[in-house]
């Protein structure tokens, strides 16, 4: 089994019934839910600990929502903090080689808007560009982005059915029935059995 | 009462209390019901350790109501005083003539003349101040409408005392026993002058203390707080209850009246407090000693004798007083819990009655087995007091609804709220503020009454109680509420409150205000997990700007002192560890943490492991490109 670490930063969780939703699935057997404007309100974060924390864990997930094609503030204050030099890149700096990152993103616009055609003018795994790239100085596995799009016009079944795929998602991180390696040339991360009904 | 004798018989009444109170206490009886009970076990009709003396006792120990006077004088402002008139003239006036007739009327019908009857109404009308005001103190209920109505009553008792010596002579229908003994009235420096003249005597005597207390007293206690003697302040506090006592008693006046008055005129000076604590001792075992002699003055005899007739005297005395005052209470607009507090209070026969009985009988105007029979139910109803209030408390007023309300505020408690904030000064008003502000519930005890007022008028929702007291807790909604922020002024009573909640709300959890390093070691190891010292934020603030006065970038201060902050409170927690644990010499550790820090302090910030700051730091990185180091990933 892998160990799944869920990075989670949301600034305002009280205000997105959509994520407050999908990270009830996010606790449990294998799976660590890290909360970090939680733990981390004032931006100090703690990078001896995140550091620990990273070593355990062989899976990344960073569960935020896409702010401004980007992450939340207190996320990239995190890589700042704790992507160290010589400790995760750099010379003597491999504590992370070969572990897995994703992001899992909910992002208010429609899966449409994120085209090359489409108001956002960029796919959203282009958008992730900076952290695609980060992984791999880090030495890290970066695989496409699990993303539930169109968050503002979701009704609640809607809802219950993104829980689900989410579910399966890290069901299917945890697996290591489960081949990942196949899955990182696409756009977005393919969720097995995770089609959604037409919405 | 000279050397060993007196010796032997202090060692009885002390060992008696000793013993008997903290029983009393623990069975939830309270402490007067437990001296009561200890004089009645040291009595002639217990184990005869102390005989008839108790009566020269019990007169020596009422000086303790003339002492209690004075500090219950001490702890009220003039303002309050006159704020109080209206329950002084009009419940007490009415308290003391209504029962006074109703008893009369009823004696009638048991074939008294009307002179007795009289006698005997206004003689039972009184209440005993001392029971009365030590059984609400303990209970926490004088500050309460009840309380103060109760007070105000007592008042007005003592008052009327007065006119009651002078009109009982009158009343005289049997032979004078043997005038002279007692005699209060008689032996005056007033006595022989006419009314009008005794009238301006005793106003003059009032306004000689007031003037007194005012001008005079003032300058002598600064004098003797000059000598930095402590036991010569006490002597010099003594000095002016016992000369003030002695002076209204020459002019005919109650002497608790007198140094009533004087408290009250001292109430505002700078000596208050250092009053308070030395005359309380006192005041403390002198009330004890005359529980005690009123237990022991039980005269069982007469009880064995007739006891249909001595119980059912008890019991319509105190049906009676407690019809009249409940009456009374619900016709003054007060409500039902604070009417039946009040009532169950008051439903005693005062100490003063055994001094007017004796006096009517020597003026001739009870016959001495009325007298007697009297004297023994006088007793009883004052050993009752205790019981019955406590039979109301667990019993009637959880019936009512709403438990004794606090002062000024008929409502109870009503609102269900998540958070209480014990103590509403300059800490807990922030936390409530802010609360508040978010939409957060509040429900906000302090027990200063004038913060009370202050913070009422400012339009925030406070209550007036003590939250040492687990059953206002309780009505505060302790038992269901999520957090106590425990804000009080005062580190013992915070740790108290701490014991409190941790025995009867378990649940609750508890964000304590600290003082100092030590009273936030006491407070977690009382089992507190959340401690906020409170200097700390500011102080830390302070850090900051200083830094930053001195060229620090606002950023780089700012994560300075998170980090020292981080370092102190693991160093506190460690430190309260160490203390529990007690496996290593404390002072040792002590010493160790303080070179600790010192090093931390000479070293620079950036040298110790702990207080470094690392982030956003390219030294190692350029060091690497530099040397041409750099490890470039392959591809994975």
């Amino acid at each position: 089994m892998r160990r799944v670490l869920v990075l989670f930063a949301h600034p305002a969780l009280e205000k997105s019934r959509v994520n407050r939703r999908l990270i009830e699935h996010a606790r449990g057997d294998g799976v660590t839910f890290h909360d970090l404007y939680e733990l981390y309100p004032d931006f100090d974060v703690d990078v001896g600990r995140e550091q620990r924390l990273l070593t355990e864990h062989d899976v990344i997930v960073m569960h935020h929502p896409l702010y401004w094609y980007s992450v939340p503030a207190l996320f990239k204050q995190w890589i700042d903090l704790v992507l160290e030099h010589g400790w995760a890149y750099g010379s003597g700096g491999e504590a992370l080689r070969g572990k897995w990152l994703v992001n899992a993103i909910t992002a208010g616009g429609g899966e449409a808007a994120y085209r090359p055609g489409g108001l956002n003018r960029h796919t959203l795994r282009q958008m992730l560009a900076p952290i695609e790239q980060t992984a791999w100085l880090c030495w890290m596995k970066f695989l496409p982005p699990y993303a539930v799009h169109g968050t503002h016009g979701l009704e609640s079944e809607h809802v219950e059915q993104h829980a689900e795929r989410y579910r399966r998602f890290l069901e299917s991180l945890k697996d290591e029935g489960i081949d990942l390696e196949p899955l990182r040339a696409a756009d977005y991360f393919a969720v097995p059995g995770g089609a959604l009904d037409a919405r | 009462m000279h050397g060993e004798g007196f010796f032997y018989q202090a060692f009885v009444y002390l060992a008696a209390a000793v013993v008997a109170v903290p029983l009393a206490k623990r069975l939830g009886l309270g402490s007067v019901l437990g001296y009561l009970l200890a004089g009645v076990a040291i009595g002639p009709f217990g184990l005869e350790l102390v005989g008839r003396e108790g009566q020269d006792v019990m007169h020596f120990a009422e000086f303790g109501v003339v002492m209690m006077l004075f500090v219950v004088g001490l702890e009220l402002e003039p303002a309050l005083l006159w704020r109080l008139r209206t329950p002084i003239l009009g419940l007490g006036g009415l308290q003391v003539v209504v029962t006074a007739l109703v008893i009369a009327g009823l004696s009638l019908l048991l074939g008294l003349k009307w002179q007795e009857g009289l006698a005997v109404g206004m003689i039972l009308a009184l209440s005993s101040t001392a029971i009365a005001l030590q059984t609400l103190n303990e209970k926490g209920l004088l500050k309460t409408v009840a309380g103060q109505s109760s007070f105000a009553v007592l008042l007005f008792q003592d008052i009327a005392v007065i006119p009651m010596l002078a009109l009982f002579p009158l009343l005289a229908t049997h032979a004078a026993a043997g005038a002279g003994h007692e005699a209060a009235a008689s032996t005056t420096w007033v006595s022989h002058l006419p009314a009008w003249a005794q009238t301006l005597a005793v106003l003059g005597t009032v306004a000689g203390i007031v003037m007194i207390g005012h001008f005079l007293v003032r300058h002598l206690f600064r004098a003797v707080a000059k000598t930095r003697l402590r036991e010569l302040f006490t002597a010099a506090a003594l000095l002016l209850v016992i000369g003030i006592a002695l002076l209204m008693t020459r002019v005919g006046l109650s002497p608790a009246l007198g140094t009533f008055v004087a408290g009250v005129v001292l109430a505002g000076s700078e000596y208050r407090h250092e009053l308070e604590s030395d005359i309380d001792p006192f005041k403390g075992l002198l009330l004890g000693l005359f529980f005690i002699a009123v237990g022991a003055s039980i005269d069982f005899r007469i009880v064995a004798a007739a006891p249909g007739q001595v119980f059912g005297l008890v019991a319509a005395i105190i049906l009676v007083k407690i019809a009249v005052v409940l009456g009374l209470a619900r016709a003054f607009k007060l409500s039902l819990d604070q009417s039946l507090i009040f009532a169950f209070a008051l439903s005693q026969v005062g100490e003063f009655a055994f001094v007017l009985l004796s006096f009517s009988t020597q003026h001739g105007v009870l016959a001495g087995e009325s007298a007697g029979a009297l004297a023994a139910a006088v007793a009883l109803t004052m050993a009752l007091t205790p019981l019955l209030m406590l039979a109301s408390e667990r019993l009637l007023l959880p019936r009512v609804g709403t438990k004794e309300a606090p002062e000024r505020d008929p409502d109870a408690i009503e609102e269900k709220n998540p958070v209480i904030i014990a103590g509403f000064g300059r800490f807990g008003q922030i936390v409530g503020r802010l609360l508040r502000a978010n939409g957060i519930g509040v429900t906000v005890l302090e027990y200063d009454s004038d913060q009370v007022d202050i913070m009422r008028r400012f339009g925030h929702q406070v209550y007036f109680g003590d939250a040492l007291r687990h059953d206002l807790l309780e009505t505060a909604g302790a038992g269901h509420a999520k957090l106590l922020v425990l804000a009080i002024d005062e580190p013992e009573k915070r740790l108290e409150v701490v014991h409190t909640v941790k025995k009867h709300f378990p649940q609750l959890k508890i964000l304590a205000r600290a003082s100092s390093r030590t009273d936030a070691y006491a407070l977690m190891d009382a089992g507190v997990e959340h401690v906020y010292r409170e200097t700390f934020g500011t102080s830390l603030r302070v850090g900051i700007d200083a830094l930053r006065a001195l060229g620090f970038r606002a950023h780089r201060a700012q994560r300075a002192a998170q980090a020292f902050q981080r370092h102190d409170e693991m160093a506190l927690r460690e430190m309260a560890e160490i203390r529990r644990a007690k496996d290593k010499d404390w002072f040792l550790a002590v010493r160790e943490r303080a070179s600790e820090l010192e090093r931390v302090l000479r070293n620079d910030l950036s040298e110790h492991r702990e207080v470094r700051d690392d982030a956003w730091d390219n030294e190692t990185l350029r060091e690497d490109v530099r040397r041409g180091t750099f490890v470039v990933p392959d591809d994975q």
